[in-house]
């Protein structure tokens, strides 16, 4: 059961990954002919019943925690969400270097798109674990520097993303956010390292190894649900951002002096 | 850059220093301003936590950071504002000088600028605040050069960002607050340290914490600034 278990997931969830990143690369440009929407109903019907098969092996088909009971269930789901954070912010430092040494737009739009949903799953995440926190540790927020690092380093990317919003200079934009992405991804060994460096409250990270075996499948199938559901969110926020970003540097031909090309002129 | 004559780092740097070191000294407007500003967020702190003199004491060194820190931004966001006035970031960048010296000779001159806010403030906090003062200046002064080092270097990188972007009043403390803040805990403990005295010699570990902070943000403001202030 086991192993056949894991096996369905692993397939099904590297598929849709390597679907996704395919669809990344194709189905990106703006008006392109490429029909994405079979292969992206597919990736989501993966996630759909993956979240689903996760969610039951981890409400009902594993054991309670000795001495949590059934509080523990949500590390199925506050674990995977903070991987995935983790997961975007590597992405959005890696595109923030890539950028600075050969300018793409498409760079540009990836660490717009991960930068976001690093933020989303990692403010997710930290809410989860205030939840949890409530019955085992009788506060809802704890000064532990898990919780610390993660939160500061949270703020640094709302920094980061209200930096975009605030540069209309495309090119601009880009340049001075990768430096920033980059100043800012310096926090993310600190917060993985955190529950080493200073031993306290907040347990070591949960993986593979530190988790009982019987817990380990769970937390497997809900870590690839949330693969695949991190994969969608960016291609489809990526997709959005290169759009915005085409709009952006065609703007010029679009300015008042030239009327035959501005819709407002043609009535 | 490659052009027929360079002046070497250094001595681009000091040039550049001793050129902001001058215009500010011409005007002394801003070094003012900060005083009573950061003054005033001392004085400030105690209203707001009451006459309770052994509370103010305990936390001096943090309120003396935090005062040094908000009157950093200003620092910080004028040190960029002079630059562009009349154009004279583009005359900088057409110079046959590194650009790296930039970001060196800003970083240096806010970290003197806030090194002496720090030497003007630091006895108006021992009187306020009624501290007893346990180690010398020695220490006192190298907590105090590393602190404003650290705010100093990302401050440089990211008021050059936010000098030339909207809202950059707003921009400038977003960014950098959450970035400083183990500089400022690093550097509040000290001081507390230093205030109450160090019996257990955890001081050492503060300073490498600092030391280290400034040893990768003054590297990295090193390498990225001629991206940011590239056009």
């Amino acid at each position: 059961m086991n192993t056949v278990l894991q096996l369905v997931s692993t397939t099904a969830a590297l598929v849709s990954v390597v679907l996704g990143i395919y669809l990344g690369v194709k189905w990106a440009p703006v008006g392109s002919r490429f029909n994405a929407r079979p292969a992206l109903y597919a990736m989501t019907g993966a996630a759909v019943v993956l979240l689903a098969l996760g969610s039951w092996m981890g409400l009902v088909w594993t054991p309670p925690e000795r001495e949590m009971g059934h509080v523990y269930r949500i590390i199925y789901v506050h674990v995977p969400a903070m991987w995935m954070a983790m997961l975007a912010l590597v992405i959005n430092f890696g595109c923030c270097i890539a950028y600075l040494f050969k300018a793409s737009w498409k760079t540009d739009a990836l660490a717009e798109a991960s930068a976001e949903i690093g933020l989303l799953f990692g403010t997710y995440g930290l809410v989860l674990g205030s939840i949890w926190g409530k019955p085992t540790w009788g506060v809802y927020w704890d000064w532990d520097p898990r919780l610390t690092a993660m939160a500061i380093m949270l703020v640094t990317y709302v920094g980061y993303t209200a930096l975009r919003r605030f540069v209309e200079d495309p090119e601009k934009r880009a340049v001075w956010s990768s430096v920033v992405g980059i100043i800012s991804g310096i926090n993310m060994p600190i917060v993985w390292k955190s529950v080493q460096w200073w031993r306290s409250l907040h347990q070591v990270q949960s993986t593979p190894k530190t988790v009982d075996p019987d817990m380990v499948l769970a937390l497997r199938v809900n870590a690839w649900a949330s693969l695949i559901l991190l994969v969608l969110f960016l291609l489809h926020r990526y997709r959005i951002a290169l759009a915005t970003r085409e709009a952006e540097v065609a703007l010029p031909s679009a300015l008042p002096t030239d009327t035959r090309t501005n819709p407002s002129e043609v009535v | 850059m490659k052009p027929g004559r360079t002046i070497s780092l250094p001595r681009s740097v000091g040039v550049l220093l001793a050129k902001d070191l001058l215009i500010e000294w011409r005007t002394r407007a801003r070094l003012n301003a900060l005083v009573f500003f950061a003054l005033a967020t001392l004085l400030l702190f105690s209203f707001a936590v009451g006459p309770d003199t052994k509370l103010l004491a305990r936390n001096a060194g943090g309120y003396l950071w935090l005062a040094l820190l908000f009157a950093s931004v200003l620092a910080l966001g004028e040190s960029f504002r002079v630059e562009q006035e009349n154009l004279t970031l583009d005359g900088l960048r057409l110079a046959p000088a590194d650009a790296r010296a930039i970001f060196l000779s800003k970083a240096v001159g806010n970290t003197l600028l806030l090194v002496a806010l720090g030497a003007l403030l630091i006895p108006v906090m021992v009187a306020l605040y009624g501290v007893q003062v346990a180690m010398g200046p020695l220490p006192f002064a190298i907590t105090l050069v590393l602190g404003c080092m650290a705010i100093s270097a990302p401050g440089t990188v990211y008021s050059a960002i936010a000098s030339n972007a909207r809202a950059r009043d707003v921009l400038l403390p977003l960014l950098l607050f959450p970035l400083i803040i183990p500089a400022l805990l690093a550097a509040a403990k000290a001081t507390a340290l230093v205030l109450q005295g160090d019996p257990m010699e955890q001081l050492g570990s503060w300073y490498g914490l600092l030391s280290g902070f400034n040893l990768i943000y003054w590297g990295l403001g090193f390498a990225l600034f001629p991206r940011v202030i590239e056009d």
